[in-house]
């Protein structure tokens, strides 16, 4: 059984298609497989569709449509906006359930202090030895729901409830690489950047490379483990993916 | 074939309309902040309206013409000079050889284009010409940088008159409604507009709103009366888009503009027309908007017109063009 869905306007260029504010891995699921329909069957104006956690938002350009869609908005009550709803619905009506085997993904984290700036605070405010907060964010594989605010930052769900920690009031700037958490979600600075993460460790992955010929490691439907490394190991695979990128 | 930046103002990138396809990856569209005007610069040369276009702030660069070209400006009015002498806007202007384009004053609007007949030959990063913010990739251009142009279709050298720096030629686009201030701003309802309190909807509709100081190519801040939710409500991101309306957690409202990112969590209370942007695309910190609220039929009608406008005058400018070698 499909789940129920809303459909509605965002402006006169953009759809979504919802499936409610719930954070769920099969929810997600589901707009990935639209989203795969929706590429394979690309309807006359399509622009692009944007993956986030149990939404669609769908890009067209009505122009487009209206030129060159067949009968799309030319009848009289119909909208362009009506045209590409249809479109959606089938789409989803066609949209694949079966799961795709999804790709997986470990990442060395380095959790020293000098790179995991609010680890030592978070542990101190449960009470807690750090190393034991490390272990709890290494336990899960986590799934990659979205990418976003900036290119290649994975939103990942979901932590273990004893890690879970608010936001920070104000944003600070953070480094690239800094893998940090929110809520229950975990996620990965993929550039330097202002955030209100509270940071637990770096990777010396590179998650965005804009000269390669695929800029982003990741991809919504992925899943991600985290492993530690020392201080050593991350400066050492920094010069390794520094060695390996330059031309 | 090229343009060179002899000096470089304060924010000059390329850009054409915008790099789509690639939100999986978080990465964000860019482009024009005024659509309109890029694609009526690129109209008036005789190029296809999704060429890429120099979009300058001011103080604007100086730019010099290597060959014999058609050029056209369009947007805001930067006062453009050729040789001490002041160029129209929204009309296409052939231009001679080592001509230095420079640009007095800002009179009016925000972002100025301008467009080159047979488009910028820029590298293409993921189908996009547009410079990409946040993504490490140069993006401002510098002095003394070199843009190279594709071939054009015509012998403009025979189109200078004798000992002219430059010829107007005689076709104008009609572009005075799209920016004709005064009006209020029509928006559609966002999806959490039946979220704000009766009072909010009110303020939203009858207060005046004004451009903040923080206003670049992500977005506007806008500054007005306190918008109030009737209860709070957790909101999961979703995809947004240039034109979206965010409440923020202290009240205000965010306008979202060309470098607007992939996904959003704030509550959606509108989205502005998107026939409309290109005027809040000229407009600057201070100025006060007043907002009406549409059905979203109306606005997909007066964006199928805007579009259409558009490709009427493209198809003009090519017959006057093709015209003029015959």
């Amino acid at each position: 059984m499909k789940p129920q869905y809303t459909i509605y306007p965002c402006g006169e260029t953009a759809l979504c298609f919802d499936l409610g504010s719930t954070l769920d891995p099969g929810l997600n699921q589901q707009i990935l497989n639209l989203c795969h329909q929706l590429l394979a069957h690309r309807f006359e104006g399509f622009i692009d569709a944007v993956v986030a956690y149990s939404s669609l938002t769908v890009i067209y350009d009505p122009y487009h449509i209206y030129m060159y869609g067949q009968n799309a908005g030319k009848d009289p009550g119909q909208s362009v906006r009506d045209w590409v709803t249809r479109q959606l619905v089938k789409a989803w009506q066609e949209a694949s359930e079966t799961l795709h085997r999804p790709t997986q993904h470990r990442i060395p984290v380095c959790y020293h202090p000098s790179l995991g700036t609010d680890l030592e605070t978070l542990a101190a405010a449960r009470n807690r030895h750090p190393e034991e907060l490390i272990h709890w964010h290494c336990q899960p594989v986590y799934r990659i729901y979205m990418i976003g605010f900036l290119p290649g930052f994975p939103y990942m769900g979901e932590i273990l409830p004893e890690l879970q920690s608010p936001r920070k009031a104000k944003p600070v700037p953070v480094a690239a690489g800094s893998v940090a958490i929110a809520g229950k979600q975990t996620g990965i600075y993929s550039l330097p950047s202002p955030g209100g993460w509270q940071i637990l460790g770096r990777t010396p992955i590179q998650l965005f490379a804009p000269e390669a010929d695929v800029p982003v490691p990741f991809a919504p439907g992925d899943e991600v483990s985290f492993y530690p490394i020392s201080l050593e190991q991350f400066e050492h695979l920094k010069q390794e993916a520094h060695v390996g990128t330059s031309p | 074939m090229s343009v060179q930046v002899l000096k470089a103002g304060l924010l000059d990138t390329v850009q054409d309309q915008g790099r789509f396809g690639f939100s999986h990856w978080g990465i964000n569209p860019g482009g024009v902040m005024d659509p309109y005007a890029a694609a009526v610069a690129n109209a008036l040369v005789g190029n296809d309206c999704t060429e890429a276009v120099l979009e300058l702030h001011f103080p604007a660069a100086q730019l010099l013409f290597e060959q014999n070209t058609l050029i056209s400006i369009c947007g805001a009015d930067f006062q453009p000079c050729l040789h001490g002498e002041a160029l129209p806007l929204w009309q296409p202007v052939v231009v001679k050889r080592n001509s230095v384009l420079h640009f007095e004053k800002a009179v009016s609007g925000s972002r100025c284009y301008v467009a080159i007949h047979g488009g910028l030959d820029t590298p293409v990063w993921l189908n996009s010409r547009s410079a990409a913010s946040a993504s490490g990739l140069p993006r401002k251009l510098s002095t003394g940088d070199i843009l190279c142009l594709r071939e054009g279709r015509f012998y403009f050298a025979a189109w200078l008159k004798e000992e002219q720096e430059f010829t107007v030629l005689p076709w104008k686009a009609a572009y005075r409604e799209v920016y004709a201030a005064g009006s209020a701003i029509a928006i559609t309802r966002g999806h959490e507009w039946t979220q704000l309190n009766r009072y909010s909807r009110e303020r939203l509709v009858n207060d005046p709103f004004t451009i903040g100081a923080a206003a670049d190519r992500m977005g506007y801040l806008l500054k007005g009366p306190a918008l109030v939710l009737e209860k709070h409500i957790e909101m999961l991101s979703t995809g947004v888009t240039a034109g979206t309306l965010q409440l923020l957690p202290d009240g205000q409202l965010i306008l979202l503009m060309a470098d607007h990112q992939t996904t959003g969590g704030y509550p959606r209370v509108g989205h502005i027309h998107a026939a409309a942007l290109p005027r809040l695309a000229q407009s600057r910190p201070g100025t006060a908007l007043q907002f009406r609220i549409t059905d979203p039929d109306q606005a997909e009608a007066a964006y199928i017109q805007q579009k259409r406008d558009i490709a009427i005058l493209k198809r003009n400018c090519l017959l006057q063009l093709n015209q003029k070698v015959c």
